[in-house]
């Protein structure tokens, strides 16, 4: 069941008249007949969780939101989408910006926002004239300004671009971008819901979150929870790329097992040439790296789902995260030494520099892993990789010091006789790769 | 507005009653001594410092009397507040001397080890949490990272290479200067204290941006190897000074009669003292750079040293000031080391008796004849 892109096939639906033609605004007139505790309440009851990455349930988030009298509050859309391997929500901005304007108007009513943001990512340079454009169609038929549809309610939407820095999608790297300032993570607390923008209170949430609130008012908290399993509610966005068939961004029930989106041809249609599949990064560059026989199945034998608790169980030990979406995967010919070398040189590049263990462990880490994927590195310096990972994680401001550890660490973990084929064969690991080995085969646990 | 009350909190096992709104490292540095944890870039005269060098981390293994559950990850204790019966684990927590550890060797990575040539030496905070919290060596063997040198200034010499991101300079120069013409140009490991167009700093407190400097990165062109700081001998003394703001109670540097340096007052925990007058003990920039003649100034007397025991190391030992004997050898773990060499029975120059604060002028070898 499609929920985000349900008409993203229409022609025309970019603009405002296929879009309100085809049940645009829908939510919005709804909405407004309500007040904004219930539609708290609504979003409460759907579960519906963050999209961005960490999952944290959207409901609680908004009733966290200090009501201090007489100061306005904000809502900021995350829209700075960096992370490799996720685009969905570019999909989402450039085929359906209606959709988030739509969810954007009512979340706003929600919270008490006259000043809503959406913070895009530099370097989707086209996408910020497409959502002006729809913010202007939507001004001039009367959804956004001053009274909206006579309810008395005042909303302005404005798109402001970034630099193209990965810290500022970081909920508070953003807030200081927005207010024109270094993009440098906030030290919490205080919290963006006491004190965010201009030291306002402030949500800031992600595009795909913003975008389902639509479905969940539309169709009601409850009946949206109803989808999905457990505390995964509702369908969720995947970016799929890497060595898939048909890679793209699908719309996935949660009870969808991660064999048949690799595999079926609803989905990606399976590995390209007749590859096997050797590992796979179920959501965005920084959730751990998983291979084939932990992918498939947990650590207790079963299927294992796309959903937020099927793809963590057994922690990081077994685990990996359903994070942002973004579903990468390698097939046999992929070299994971090299293929973690160059996201720990994303992450080096990416760290903001404020912090210490981020600022000079991300670098250390990328050099020691260019030594071993070129033939120059020691036995040691995969445990010394490890000490280091094991130093950033959980030491940093802002969680980008984890993101750059636990694709080092769960690469370590799992595929540490790879690493180690480098160290002793330099030579031939400049001509060759590993290959799939035994990864096919469930390996012993071991605790971390 | 009724007081409130005081709130409890236990450090390393130690309870204290403290203000609501302190943070851990405050609450620690009430208790002093070893319980306070080290810290790089918090300065609490500075509004904003903190949370970024990592060196602070503490274990937070109940939350409150409220709320007792410990939290989930080691917090930077200069900016998380304490909470009624708070417990807190600094020096007794493994996970936080590994991570002190871990963070000591991060900032050691690509800080070069020019301490032989630099000016800090002595009284350098990194120094400091090296010798208590390093390796003996480095496990980093990689070109260090280094930076175009910048001219800043007749006064203030920049060693970006040095420099460990403590962002204090920036808040100094934001806080106590009208204008600010330096700040964080580029990301990451690349990031760098930059006026970007080489602009000299000028502006009459910007020398304070030396005080503050947790390392070699910002020091005093005017004393600019011109003499080692355990060398000299810190003199408390003031001036009357026309700048408003300035508070005109400094420390001389002296050797001699001779004044080599000015610097503004400093606590035990490093950091620039409260003057007299109760306000942060800020000095312009006409004290610390043009009164270098002891005729400037009106003495106090010496200085009491009590933290960098380089500074105190021979000087004042039974003679003034409070440097306390360190504890003996015998007493704490039983048996003396052996001397392997003694520097007297081999070399002439460097005679025990003839004492280098009391020779006048710079040491020459015919002091020694």
């Amino acid at each position: 069941m499609k929920l985000l892109l349900e008409n993203a096939h229409i022609e025309g639906i970019r603009y405002y008249e296929a879009y309100r033609k085809n049940g645009g605004y829908r939510s919005v007139e709804k909405a407004l007949k309500m007040t904004p505790e219930e539609i708290v309440e609504e979003v409460k009851k759907s579960g519906l969780r963050g999209r961005g990455g960490a999952g944290f349930p959207t409901g609680m988030k908004w009733s966290f939101l200090a009501k201090p009298e007489g100061v306005p509050r904000h809502l900021v859309c995350n829209a700075d989408e960096s992370e490799p391997g996720t685009f969905k929500d570019r999909y989402l901005m450039e085929f359906l910006p209606h959709l988030l304007i739509e969810g954007l108007i009512v979340s706003s009513f929600a919270l008490g926002s006259n000043a809503t943001y959406i913070y895009i990512r530099g370097e989707y340079a086209w996408i910020p004239d497409i959502l002006e454009q729809a913010i202007a169609e939507a001004k001039n038929n009367g959804w956004l300004g001053k009274n909206i549809q006579g309810s008395g309610f005042d909303c302005e939407i404005y798109v402001q671009r970034g630099g193209g820095a990965y810290i500022c999608g970081e909920e508070t790297a953003l807030i200081e971008s927005l207010e024109g300032k270094r993009g440098n993570p906030r030290i919490k607390p205080p919290f963006p819901a006491i004190a965010g923008l201009w030291m306002r209170p402030t949500v800031v949430n992600n595009v795909e979150t913003l975008a389902a609130v639509v479905p969940i008012i539309n169709m009601g908290g409850e009946e949206y929870g109803k989808l999905g399993v457990g505390r995964s509610t509702g369908t969720k966005l995947m970016s799929a790329c890497g060595n898939l068939n048909k890679p793209g961004v699908y719309e996935i029930p949660f009870d969808l097992t991660v064999e048949e989106f690799i595999f079926s041809d609803e989905y990606c249609g399976g590995i390209p040439n007749g590859k096997r599949l050797k590992a796979c990064i179920p959501g965005g560059s920084s959730v751990p790296i998983l291979p084939t026989n932990l992918l498939l199945k947990d650590s207790q034998g079963n299927a294992r789902q796309m959903n937020y608790e099927s793809l963590s169980e057994g922690g990081f030990a077994t685990g990996s995260m359903l994070g942002s979406g973004g579903f990468i995967v390698l097939d046999e010919d992929q070299c994971v030494v090299r293929h973690t070398m160059s996201l720990a040189h994303f992450y080096n590049h990416e760290s903001c520099g404020q912090c210490s263990p981020c600022r000079e462990g991300t670098g250390w880490m990328y050099k020691i892993l260019k030594s071993i994927e070129y033939g120059k590195g020691r036995m040691e310096d995969i445990d010394l990789l490890w000490d280091i990972q094991r130093r950033i994680e959980g030491n940093t401001i802002c969680p980008l010091g984890d993101a750059a550890a636990w694709p080092v660490a769960a690469a370590i973990r799992h595929f540490r006789d790879e690493f180690e084929w480098h160290v002793l064969n330099p030579e031939e690991s400049q001509t060759r790769n590993f290959g799939l080995a035994h990864y096919a085969e469930p390996r012993e646990v071991v605790a971390v | 507005m009724s007081e409130q009350p005081n709130i409890k909190v236990t450090i390393d096992n130690i309870t204290i009653e403290v203000a609501p709104g302190t943070t851990i490292l405050e609450a620690a540095r009430q208790i002093g001594g070893e319980v306070a944890p080290p810290t790089m870039c918090y300065y609490s005269k500075l509004k904003g410092s903190g949370g970024k060098c990592r060196t602070c981390l503490v274990e937070v293994n109940k939350g409150s009397e409220k709320d007792p559950r410990p939290m989930p990850k080691l917090v930077a204790s200069c900016r998380t507040g304490v909470m009624d019966g708070m417990e807190v684990k600094s020096m007794t927590s493994e996970k936080v001397i590994d991570a002190r550890k871990g963070v000591t060797e991060f900032l050691l990575l690509n800080h070069p080890l020019d301490c032989p040539v630099c000016d800090q030496a002595g009284e350098c905070h990194l120094q400091d949490l090296s010798y208590e919290n390093g390796a003996a060596t480095t496990r980093y063997e990689y070109d260090r990272r280094t930076f175009e040198p910048e001219d800043i200034g007749p006064h203030i010499q920049l060693h970006m290479n040095r420099c460990i991101m403590c962002f204090r300079c920036v808040f100094t120069a934001d806080q106590l200067t009208e204008t600010r013409e330096h700040g964080i140009l580029d990301r990451g490991d690349h990031a760098k204290i930059s006026t970007c167009i080489s602009k000299a700093l000028d502006n009459d407190f910007i020398g304070n941006v030396i005080d503050v400097c947790p390392v070699g990165a910002l020091t005093d062109k005017t004393f600019r190897f011109k003499n080692r700081v355990w060398f000299t001998k810190p003199v408390d003394a003031h001036r009357n000074c026309s700048n408003p703001k300035c508070c005109g109670e400094a420390r001389l540097w002296m050797r001699g009669e001779e004044v080599y340096r000015v610097t503004a007052r400093k606590d035990e925990w490093g950091e620039v003292a409260t003057a007299s007058n109760g306000q942060t003990g800020w000095i312009c920039d006409e004290c610390r750079f043009e009164k270098k003649q002891t005729s400037d100034w009106t003495i106090e007397g010496p200085t009491k040293v009590n933290r960098h025991s380089v500074i105190a190391q021979g000087h004042y030992q039974g003679k003034v000031g409070t440097a306390t004997q360190p504890i003996l050898i015998d007493e704490v773990i039983g048996k003396r080391p052996k001397l392997t060499l003694d520097i007297h029975k081999v070399s002439e120059v460097n005679k025990p008796e003839i004492h280098l604060s009391e020779i006048e002028g710079p040491a020459h070898s015919d002091d020694f004849k």
